[in-house]
């Protein structure tokens, strides 16, 4: 398929817009079916596999509204029972469809507060688009309304016009929440404490905050901006921000409540912890979590060369093992390291993949290559201790397990040696172990993630928790999400407090 | 940001730094470390160990070695000057108890790690002998602070030019030898010379604890940059560590993991260096 530009695509968009644009409240469903799905933008895959900017460059105007068009306004709306927050989608679809964009904006702002980083990064495939009626009727998921791309171009198209309007907030309560990581879950647990009245300080133990967002996603994919965009609003919310900070060393837990006088506390410490394989080899020079590869690469900047103090290790044929978003996106800053020759090495099929399509698209269009069905058994050292190859084995595919993905098989005596001088590993995260290593009130299980209740509260007095950490290595809507039903949590409790602190007054002052 | 409240130089290229932190003063353990920068957008993250702290005047003390472009970077900054970038204690504190003879090992510019960890086992009614060892004697640093708190004292150079002309393990060998039952040893210093000091005391089957200070990204155990083998399990020094079982430490693969952007970081430094200078010389 040949590489169409954004121009080009606009263009062709501007053509089509006459023929529905009068017809956008009367088209019968039929017609909407036939209505071009539109093409995302992209840079370049030569020019952009020597770049960090943004690979995805966003619908235009004119493309926004025909995809638009292309939603049946369903009745029984299946996006919407599969988004993890609810997003009114049919709802902001239309307004877009009509060119109201603020209007749309205001839809999704009632559900969601980072949109902008969730119509970038969530699995829509797997979510709202995946029982989506057009979809269905074309019978093709790649087909259904692209509801992220649109989510997204709404919050680019306010976020572009600069216009910033602050949420509401209640008048102080002097009650002090604690928020312990700047994830996603943190961020969303901040902004709406913060909104009910509550002093809202976020522990960050980075220099930066924004969690995975920051450290894993890179700027092709989430652009940096967006994030401090964000950050910058609960800024001026008059959140506190205090970084450099690792709660359970620099304070413990309990401190932050007793000495500090924390009335809650929210714990969004994300997955840390990256799973090796536990194959010979893997501590050899060489051989990288996908964490520290992606860190180095975003958090510390080691792709500016010259002005970074952060080295990252030079690689000619790089191998990255794992299926997800995160071996995605190792493969692709690999290449965009110079790496000639980078290859995912995964022990399923493409259709098992974990990782959002289109990141797959993207890696394959950047020169990434797939080898299926395969796995790593040993990683091959030379002399110096320094990856010189990587020995791998064949699987088939058999029964379904219990996730309904069918459970791979190795194949005997199938092994044979690539060789490679850097492998990634990309398999999957533990939990942060800080928390729980440092306070042995919260409750965790055998993996280390903290146990939580329906209203996402811990074992300990006070103290909610939720996001990865709770979850295990899961995704940004979810951890936002769980953040939302924590916060809640956390101002009724406090609430309640209040009422009752309340009463206790005017009964001292009604007994005088 | 943390200002430096007092500088000096102990030996040609070893500072020492007394930065205002009270946080971290107040925290730390003997055996913790803080992760450092002194760029926040481009600067590279090191982990020091914390080698004093002082809760009246809220500071903490911190020595180091020149050895590549943050510490470079890091000795040219002056009192007043604030660090972007401090973060800490981290890492498991020693375990401090009463053992009953301890000999504390320390190499080089390891004398400023051990000097807490002597003092908190000499608190704990430890019998502590030490051993103190450079490569020459104007490498030697802190000797008069940590003598006064060792009930039996050696200090050696590998020239001669001070003390006894001898590597650390010599007297180590010589004090496991010796009727006396030891207890346990402690060796801070260049990954080589833990190495042998574990080597020395197996024999003796002597209880051997290693500080281990590794290549550090986050330092709360998210990126695994820090992982070493012990006993063939993958460990992470900045959350598992930073001390472990030296007779089970596989310093070979660590000493190449430490050594994995060598060249990479001497041109940096170098450039930084000669940009330095350069700068300096327009001034002028
Ligand atoms: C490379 C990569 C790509 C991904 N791609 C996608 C994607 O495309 N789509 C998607 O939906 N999901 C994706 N994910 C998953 C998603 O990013 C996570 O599920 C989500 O960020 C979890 O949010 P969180 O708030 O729970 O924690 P995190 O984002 O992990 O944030 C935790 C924060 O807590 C801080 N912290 C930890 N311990 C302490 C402490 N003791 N004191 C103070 N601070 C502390 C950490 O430094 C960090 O900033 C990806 C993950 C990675 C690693
Ligand atoms: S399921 Fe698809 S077509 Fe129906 S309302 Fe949702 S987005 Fe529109
Ligand atoms: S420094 Fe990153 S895990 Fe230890």
């Amino acid at each position: 398929m040949s590489h169409l530009s954004a121009e080009e695509l606009s263009l062709k968009a501007k053509e089509v817009i006459v023929q529905y644009i009068d017809k956008c409240d009367t088209l019968k469903q039929k017609e909407r079916t036939t209505i071009p799905a539109q093409e995302m933008p992209t840079q370049d895959p030569f020019i952009r596999r020597t770049n960090l900017n943004e690979v995805a460059i966003g619908f235009s105007e004119e493309q926004a509204r025909i995809e638009a068009m292309r939603c049946l306004q369903c009745i029984k709306k299946n996006c919407v029972d599969d988004c993890p927050v609810g997003i009114d989608i049919p709802g902001f679809i239309n307004k877009i469809a009509h060119g109201d964009f603020e209007s749309a904006a205001q839809i999704i702002k009632q559900t969601t507060l980072l949109p902008a980083i969730c119509g970038r990064v969530c699995p829509q495939e797997t979510q709202c688009q995946l029982h989506c009626a057009v979809g269905k009727a074309l019978k093709d998921v790649d087909k259904s309304v692209a509801i992220g791309r649109l989510e997204r171009f709404i919050a680019d198209w306010e976020r572009k016009k600069g216009k910033r309007i602050l949420p509401e907030m209640k008048p102080p309560t002097g009650k002090r929440v604690a928020v312990v990581g700047s994830g996603p879950a943190g961020l969303v647990v901040a902004a709406d404490c913060k909104r009910e009245g509550h002093h809202v300080t976020i522990f960050e133990a980075f220099h930066k905050l924004g969690g995975v967002l920051r450290y894993g996603i890179p700027e092709f994919r989430l652009p940096n901006e967006i994030i401090d965009k964000e950050i910058e609003t609960l800024n001026e919310m008059g959140v506190e921000i205090i970084t450099n900070f690792v709660v359970g060393r620099t304070r413990k837990l309990m401190d932050l409540i007793e000495k500090d006088k924390y009335d809650a506390v929210f714990v969004g410490t994300g997955a840390g912890l990256p799973v090796f394989m536990g194959i010979e080899g893997e501590n050899l020079v060489g051989v990288f979590s996908a964490n520290e590869y992606l860190t180095r690469a975003n958090l510390m900047h080691a792709f500016e060369k010259d002005k970074a103090d952060t080295p990252m290790f030079s690689s000619k044929k790089v191998a990255v093992l794992g299926g997800g978003n995160v071996a995605m996106d190792s493969a692709r800053m690999a290449k965009r390291f110079g790496a000639e020759e980078v290859f995912v090495l995964y022990r399923r099929t493409e259709n098992e993949m974990p990782a959002r399509k289109e990141e797959v698209q993207h890696a394959k269009e950047e020169g990434v290559e797939f080898h299926f069905l395969e796995n790593a058994k040993r990683i091959v050292g030379d002399d110096h201790g320094c990856v010189k190859g990587i020995e791998c084995l064949r699987y088939e595919l058999g029964e379904p397990d219990e996730s309904g993905r069918r459970r791979p098989h190795e194949i005997k005596n199938s092994e044979f040696i690539v060789e490679v001088d850097t492998v990634i590993v990309a398999i999957g995260n533990g939990s942060n172990p800080l928390i729980s290593q440092t306070t042995p009130q919260i409750k965790v299980n055998k993996r280390g993630n903290v146990l939580v209740d329906e209203t996402q509260k811990t074992s300990m007095d006070r103290v909610f928790a939720g996001g990865d950490i709770v979850l295990g290595a899961a995704t940004v809507i979810l951890a936002m999400g769980e953040g939302r039903k924590a916060a809640a949590s956390i101002n009724l409790m406090l609430a309640k407090e209040t009422e009752s602190e309340t009463k206790k007054k005017m009964y001292i002052v009604s007994d005088m | 940001m943390n200002k430096i409240i007092y500088k000096e130089q102990l030996s040609k290229d070893v500072f020492l730094m007394r930065i205002n932190a009270p946080r971290i003063a107040e925290e730390r353990r003997p055996g913790q470390f803080i992760i450092l920068q002194t760029d926040e957008d481009y600067g590279e993250r090191i982990p020091l160990t914390i080698a004093d702290a002082d809760t009246d005047e809220e500071s903490i003390t911190i020595i180091f070695q020149v050895v590549g472009k943050t510490t470079t970077a890091l000795s040219m900054m002056l009192m007043g000057d604030y660090l972007p970038v401090l973060v800490g204690p981290l890492g498991k504190p020693t375990h401090i108890k009463n053992f009953g003879r301890v000999i504390c090992v320390a190499g080089g510019i390891g004398v400023a790690p051990m000097f807490p960890i002597a003092q908190a086992l000499k608190d704990a009614g430890n019998h502590v002998s030490i051993i103190i060892g450079a490569r020459t004697k104007e490498l030697l640093i802190l000797e008069k602070k940590i003598k006064k708190i060792a009930d039996e004292f050696i200090v050696c150079t590998d020239d001669g030019s001070y003390g006894r002309k001898a590597l650390v393990t010599e007297p180590l060998k010589e004090l496991c030898q010796s009727t006396q039952k030891t207890d346990m040893v402690i060796a801070i210093g260049p990954p080589i010379m833990m190495k042998f000091c574990s080597l020395t005391t197996k024999p003796y089957n002597v209880f051997t604890q290693v500080s281990l200070n590794t290549i550090m990204v986050d330092g709360t155990g998210m990126c695994g940059g820090c992982r070493v083998s012990v006993n063939n399990e993958v460990k992470f020094v900045c959350v598992d560590g930073p001390e472990f079982n030296g007779h089970q430490v596989d310093f070979d693969n660590m000493i190449a993991r430490l050594n994995a952007y060598k060249s990479i970081e001497q041109q940096k430094q170098k450039c930084f260096v000669e940009k330095t200078f350069k700068q300096k010389e327009e001034l002028v």
